[in-house]
């Protein structure tokens, strides 16, 4: 073996063992992310929904939970409220949606046309409505006023011009509102 | 060795032109939707030109260049005449009239569904139609590259594939397998709908065949990329690779890896349970890997050249690097808009932070930033560097190249940037126009403002980068010598079969894309109720 075979093998020696610690610095940040999204998956600070549910959207008017009586917001009877809309070209049913702050919320939502999406601006409530499936989201707003929910998918020519809104209010206040029973929103305020 | 240099160039005008096009397309997009612009308020014509411009820019550009600079890499890394030029020619003319028969119902506002398509929003047949001669195109060139991979090995049994040959086959196995994905949607679920043969259709399934593609053709985009790092810069700047063998591991990772992946694009859809979504979410962590040990070789590579020109010392080595070369300072760009890049994905791929970016403008400024920036300006560097080996004349405006390569850097960074602000703050994406008269939106229109400047900067940039080229086609004639690329430091003289051969990484990425798809695109497939009527664009 030459001078020049030796000095070959050792500087490819440094190189393998330079390239197997930089390999596992990476593997240890690959490795540390997905356990930190497994975590916090467990602890359901954020879960994906669990379930698939279906629904025709050519029969959503016709029957079943996205009548158009049941859209908007209702308080159930140990104090959470669950919030019913549908997006369609170009709007979303209702228009504005009402919920008390500090509660906790599950909104189901579908489309009766063609895909759209819910994003609620300055929080993380964000889900698309793909039409024949409902999507649902559960969320908890901590500040009161009002918030701005445009459609977020490209949905055809008037995609621009969905925009939605949701308007927090004071606990009380809405539970005053709903005494009477049925469907909030916005509407007629 | 590059004999067929018609067909490399033809590849890589047609790319080039395309590409100019639909760059001026993407800066008017920006003008009139920014607060400078606002006095076109037809939204028709704005979704218009978004579908072109993603059509041209995802499938057509990117195509073209992988494709002319595979026929490179083939006959000038393999020392080879190309086998089945006539077969390359029919390939180049079918994405030729695909992208005619594509182009005439966008501009006629009959297919303005985006190039992802949108279903059940469904366009004109031929935009569909066009795409797949596009795709079908294509597929020739794949075979062609492992025919010509398979003549040279007969040739020379048991020889270590050259690296980039090696590379530029992974990737063509990595574009056909990804592109069935999208080829099913379209073959079994939207051309159907398209040619009026059944009138509804799966939204939700439809969207799960996507992802399929609409991940690992990222990938595929990088590749050429991937490929000038490791194998032209190095030589450019007076380097050496620092491993082969870790080259070609990355390469491997990207072809088995970058397939399962793609679910993490409908982490917010309602049709994919929870499970098949941690999977995918994990996968797309695991997908960072052969990117960091990219970035590691890279920099040891260039790191060398430093220190072969007498750089020293723990970071002093970085003054001594060729700075005036347009291949360092492309490398460096590249690998700046990598780095924010790549954290965006990082942040995407998480469930959990995806929430708070979903289909805003984030991820608008996240994928212009690692295609439009990290790789697209390595297409530019590919270009210069095999340019006067194509046309036998030498490209003289170095500070041209030199001015375009910045500007091209500073523009992205101002169009994306804002992006990704906007996006955080809520603002949704593929909208032809804001009401920045609005209190709650008026704060975002400054940065508006700045990325539609930020657009203007590319499109100088782009058009200083086509003229450049011309110019190059009338300049002086030189012998520019056979095209070489890089060498590794340890040439190896064998190669592990694991490391020569594709074989066993392309059953992986199948069996891989069978378990993470197969069980949710059958569950949906044999699910009934699902499918809901067909919209049609345009139509009353
Ligand atoms: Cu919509």
């Amino acid at each position: 073996m030459t001078a020049q075979d030796t000095h070959g093998s050792a500087s490819a020696e440094v190189a393998a063992r330079v390239e197997r610690r930089w390999a596992t610095i990476a593997v240890i940040i690959i490795v540390v992310m997905a356990g930190l999204a497994a975590f916090a998956g467990i602890h359901r600070a954020t879960m994906p929904q669990p379930r698939v549910e279906i629904t025709d959207p050519s029969r959503l008017h016709l029957s079943g939970e996205f009548v158009e009586s049941n859209l908007g917001s209702v308080l159930e009877a140990n104090g959470n409220v669950t919030v019913h809309a549908i997006g369609q070209q170009y709007s979303f049913t209702p228009a504005c949606i009402v919920v008390p702050v500090d509660t906790p919320i599950t909104l189901r939502a579908t489309s009766a046309d063609v895909v759209h999406g819910i994003l609620i601006q300055s929080t993380n409530v964000n889900t698309m409505l793909v039409p024949g499936y409902i999507s649902e989201q559960l969320m908890r707003f901590s500040k009161t006023g009002d918030y701005l929910m445009p459609c977020q998918e490209f949905c055809s020519f008037g995609h621009e011009g969905m925009w939605g809104k949701v308007k927090v209010i004071d606990k009380t206040d809405f539970a005053n509102r709903a005494k009477g029973g049925g469907r909030l929103s916005c509407v007629g305020q | 060795m590059l004999v067929n240099r018609k067909l490399i160039l033809a590849h890589f005008w047609l790319a080039f032109v395309v590409f100019g096009i639909a760059l001026t397309l993407g800066a008017w997009q920006m003008f009139i939707r920014s607060p400078i612009g606002t006095w076109l308020s037809n939204p028709e014509l704005y979704y218009r030109s978004l579908t072109a411009h993603g059509t041209v820019m995802g499938y057509v550009f990117p195509t073209l260049v992988a494709m002319g600079f595979g026929y490179a890499i083939s006959e000038s890394a393999l020392q080879q005449r190309l086998v089945g030029v006539r077969w390359a020619w029919a390939g180049f003319w079918l994405i030729v009239i695909g992208s005619v028969m594509a182009v005439i119902p966008i501009a006629l506002g009959r297919a303005s569904v985006l190039y992802t398509f949108y279903p059940p929003l469904i366009g004109n047949v031929f935009y569909y139609l066009g795409v797949v001669l596009v795709v079908v195109g294509s597929w020739i060139w794949v075979a062609l590259m492992s025919i010509n991979l398979r003549v040279w090995r007969k040739a020379n049994p048991g020889a270590p594939v050259p690296l980039a040959m090696f590379a530029n086959v992974a990737g063509s196995y990595l574009w056909a397998w990804t592109a069935v994905g999208a080829a099913l949607e379209l073959l079994l679920q939207i051309i159907p709908a398209a040619a009026g043969l059944k009138a509804t259709i799966d939204a939700g399934l439809a969207r799960v065949f996507f992802s399929w593609t609409l991940h690992a053709i990222v990938y595929f985009w990088l590749m050429p990329t991937y490929i000038a790092y490791y194998t032209i810069v190095p030589r450019a700047i007076g380097g050496r690779v620092y491993s082969d063998s870790m080259a070609r591991i990355s390469f491997i990772l990207f072809l088995v890896v970058a397939m399962p992946i793609g679910m993490h694009h409908t982490f917010a859809d309602p049709q994919v349970g929870a499970g098949f979504k941690f999977i995918h979410s994990a996968f797309t962590a695991l997908v960072a890997l052969p990117t960091l040990l990219t970035v590691f070789t890279i920099c040891a590579s260039v790191e060398i050249a430093a220190r072969l020109r007498g750089g020293r010392g723990m970071f002093g080595w970085i003054k001594a690097l060729p700075w005036d070369n347009p291949m360092m300072l492309a490398l460096a760009f590249s690998f700046v808009m990598l780095g924010f890049g790549g954290a965006g994905g990082l942040i995407n791929m998480s469930y959990q932070l995806d929430a708070s970016i979903h289909n805003t403008q984030w991820i608008t400024g996240h994928f212009h930033l690692i295609f439009g920036g990290a790789i697209v300006i390595m297409y530019f560097a590919i270009a210069y560097d095999l340019w006067p080996h194509l046309t036998g004349r030498e490209l003289i405006d170095l500070r041209l190249i030199r001015t375009q390569l910045w500007l091209w850097f500073i523009g992205m960074i101002v169009t994306t940037f804002p992006w990704h602000w906007v996006g955080i703050l809520g603002m949704p994406r593929r909208m032809a126009y804001f009401d920045f008269g609005d209190p709650a939106i008026a704060p975002q229109a400054l940065s508006v403002t700045f990325s539609a400047i930020g657009g203007f900067i590319l499109l100088a940039s782009g058009i200083m980068f086509i003229v450049i080229l011309a110019r190059g086609m009338r300049a002086l004639q030189v012998d520019a010598g056979p095209y070489r690329f890089a060498l590794a430091v340890h040439e190896p003289k064998t190669v592990p079969v694991a490391l020569n051969t594709h074989a066993l990484w392309v059953a992986l990425m199948i069996a891989l894309t069978l378990t993470n798809y197969g069980y949710p695109i059958l569950n949906l497939a044999l699910s009934s109720g699902t499918s809901v009527p067909a919209v049609y664009v345009g139509a009353q």
